[in-house]
């Protein structure tokens, strides 16, 4: 097969693209896996929550999506709080987090996605904004908007973040439950609190995460399990700790998946991003900036 | 009770339930709901093999049952390939021998999941099951063979042995795995292999010090775990007669099979049995009366209810009630 070089130059630049969107979509699960250590399986039925809050508001009151996401994210943060506190009385406090706790994420992720059929059916939904279909042509690269306004969101949220987790005190204070929880109980401060927060903020990027993917595709409710993968592909990858490592991996899985998509055909994609996890799982689980 | 006794007493016990369905039941509906039951039995005590007994989670069901199924298919098409391509004739495959290698089948690719991820703790082995099942359905999806995405239509004979119908003929084979995967359950719990997972269970590297060969035994579970699975998912062409990716991959095999040994009860054999008759049944009726998308709902509600509220299941319940009993 001859390799066309536009062919391939448009694949990577659809990659980076797509990877800029995957590091909104893992971002979450960095903060609460890979900081916090609770295995949030549940995470793709709360990004699917948040396609559906921009789906209903765009169809209702023909807001724009991303700013619903962006104005979704106080609710979406409060029902993170809520989630941790029901998983830390059920399952934290208990001290039996590890079987129990996956099943109980299993369960939700389960729930949301049924909830979700019963409430709107298996029809694609998709949401109609001025820069969805246009793109920008730069030579012979095309760059379409509906790729490059969520990869340019989703870099400015996960920056923030960054700043966040490493300027302000809560954020630093996360970081270091992350690095010793009980020492931070000696410091006189609870790392319950902390961690509430701390979930609170990665649920609240699946508002904004939400309403990214139903900008790039249509949506119905099984695909979140599809992302499963691509999380915690991402966030492994990654390092699980740093933001630098995850965006990264994030580019290079994008870059990947997309390639193959445009020369293998795209029923091969997900293959992509779960075969990704396995080897890195097997090969190497410190991830690739790993210690 | 010695394993042998109990052996006897659940192929007594499974062999009376086959000759009473068979002599007061004539509603075929009976048959095809209670084909599912059975089936569940199966899966979870499989399940429970490696989730209860080993402490680890397995999210990938659907890819062990489903590589059962697809063996079948593969094993179905291979008389008519063989005769087109090389004019060589055998006959039809029995059904029996595609159990037995869509068992053997999933049996290796436990094994080889087991060596690939077991050195994964907790959360990342659960991950690397659901990866699997992906990387799996996507194989499938692009094989062309077993129909890929479109799916294979499977015709059953025309004639069932055991002189009853086919879905009797299914029915019955169900009943000997499902007493099949209880017997070896069963006799898990009791021997040395039981012990030595249970001390992986409770604390792996304290096990590993003191000289259990933690790596072995658990690639023996996962081999057992991913057999019995593959073996519950080999007759199901025949049983749906029409086999695609999504429905055969589908996640609520991977849900029930976790739900039920945790409603049930995870550390004995009679918990995975009595979540998967409740919860089997439980389905079966709301399918017919309520609706099949609602059915699933109430698995995972009952599964969050009962990790929060009870979260050693019914036997736990039970357990804990003859405790406060006693006292």
């Amino acid at each position: 097969m001859l390799v066309s070089l536009d062919l391939l130059v448009n694949a990577i630049v659809a990659g980076i693209l797509l990877g800029g969107f995957y590091a909104a979509v893992s971002v979450g699960v960095t903060i609460s896996f890979g900081m916090l250590d609770i295995a949030n399986i549940a995470q793709p039925a709360f990004i699917l929550l948040g396609c559906y809050a921009a789906y209903l508001t765009n169809l209702y009151f023909g807001l724009d999506p991303i700013l619903t996401g962006i104005l979704m994210t106080p609710a979406f943060f409060v029902l993170g709080m809520a989630v941790y506190r029901l998983y830390y009385y059920a399952f934290e406090r208990r001290g039996d987090q590890a079987i129990q706790g996956l099943a109980f994420f299993f369960g939700l992720l389960f729930v949301g996605e049924v909830s979700l059929v019963l409430i709107f059916g298996v029809d694609y939904r998709f949401v109609e904004a001025s820069y969805i279909g246009p793109s920008i042509h730069l030579g012979w690269v095309d760059l379409p908007l509906r790729m490059l306004l969520p990869c340019v969101f989703s870099l400015l949220m996960v920056g923030l973040l960054q700043l966040y987790l490493t300027r302000s005190f809560i954020g630093r204070a996360i970081l270091a439950v992350s690095q010793d929880g009980l020492a931070l109980q000696l410091m006189a401060a609870s790392p319950t609190k902390i961690k509430q927060i701390a979930v609170g903020i990665s649920i609240a990027t699946c508002a904004v995460a939400g309403s990214f993917l139903i900008i790039i595709q249509p949506v119905e409710p099984s695909i979140g399990r599809d992302y499963i993968g691509r999380i915690f592909a991402i966030c492994v990858l990654g390092g699980m700790t740093s933001f630098p490592g995850m965006l990264i991996a994030a580019m290079l899985l994008g870059v990947v998946e997309s390639i193959t998509a445009t020369f293998y055909g795209p029923s091969w994609a997900p293959a992509v991003s779960f075969g990704f996890l396995l080897v890195a799982l097997a090969v190497r689980p410190a991830g690739l900036m790993g210690r | 009770m010695r394993a042998g006794t109990f052996w006897l007493i659940v192929i007594a016990v499974g062999f009376a339930f086959i000759v009473v369905s068979r002599l007061y039941l004539t509603n075929e509906y009976f048959y095809f709901a209670g084909y599912v039951v059975l089936e569940y039995i199966v899966l979870s005590t499989a399940w429970n093999i490696l989730g209860g007994y080993t402490g680890y989670t397995n999210f990938g069901t659907g890819a062990f049952f489903a590589t059962g199924a697809y063996s079948s298919a593969v094993l179905h098409k291979l008389p008519a390939l063989l005769h087109t391509t090389f004019d060589w004739t055998i006959p039809p495959i029995p059904l029996p021998v595609m159990i037995l290698v869509g068992g053997l089948i999933s049996g290796a690719m436990g094994l080889g999941t087991g060596y690939l991820t077991l050195r994964l703790r907790g959360v990342f082995f659960a991950i690397a099951t659901l990866a699997l099942s992906i990387v799996v359905q996507t194989l499938i999806v692009n094989w062309d063979f077993v129909g890929g995405s479109r799916g294979i239509y499977v015709i059953r004979p025309a004639h069932a042995p055991l002189g009853s119908s086919y879905i009797q003929y299914l029915f019955t084979l169900m009943t000997v795995l499902a007493v099949a995967a209880v017997g070896i359950a069963r006799s898990i719990e009791g021997s040395r292999l039981g012990l030595g997972l249970a001390t992986i269970r409770d604390d792996e590297l304290a096990a590993e010090a003191s000289g259990v060969p933690t790596l072995r035994l658990k690639l023996i579970a996962t081999t057992i775990s991913g057999g019995l699975m593959g073996m519950a998912g080999a007759p199901l062409p025949y049983y749906v007669t029409y086999l695609d990716p999504t429905s055969s991959f589908n996640l609520s095999y991977a849900v029930n099979s976790v739900a039920m040994p945790v409603i049930g009860g995870m550390t004995s054999w009679i918990g995975p049995v009595l979540g998967a008759i409740l919860l089997g049944t439980i389905q079966q009726v709301a399918t017919v009366t309520i609706s099949s998308a609602l059915n699933l709902l109430i698995v995972g509600v009952l599964l969050i209810l009962f990790v929060i509220i009870a979260p050693n299941g019914i036997v736990g319940l039970v357990r804990s009630w003859r405790r406060r009993k006693e006292v």
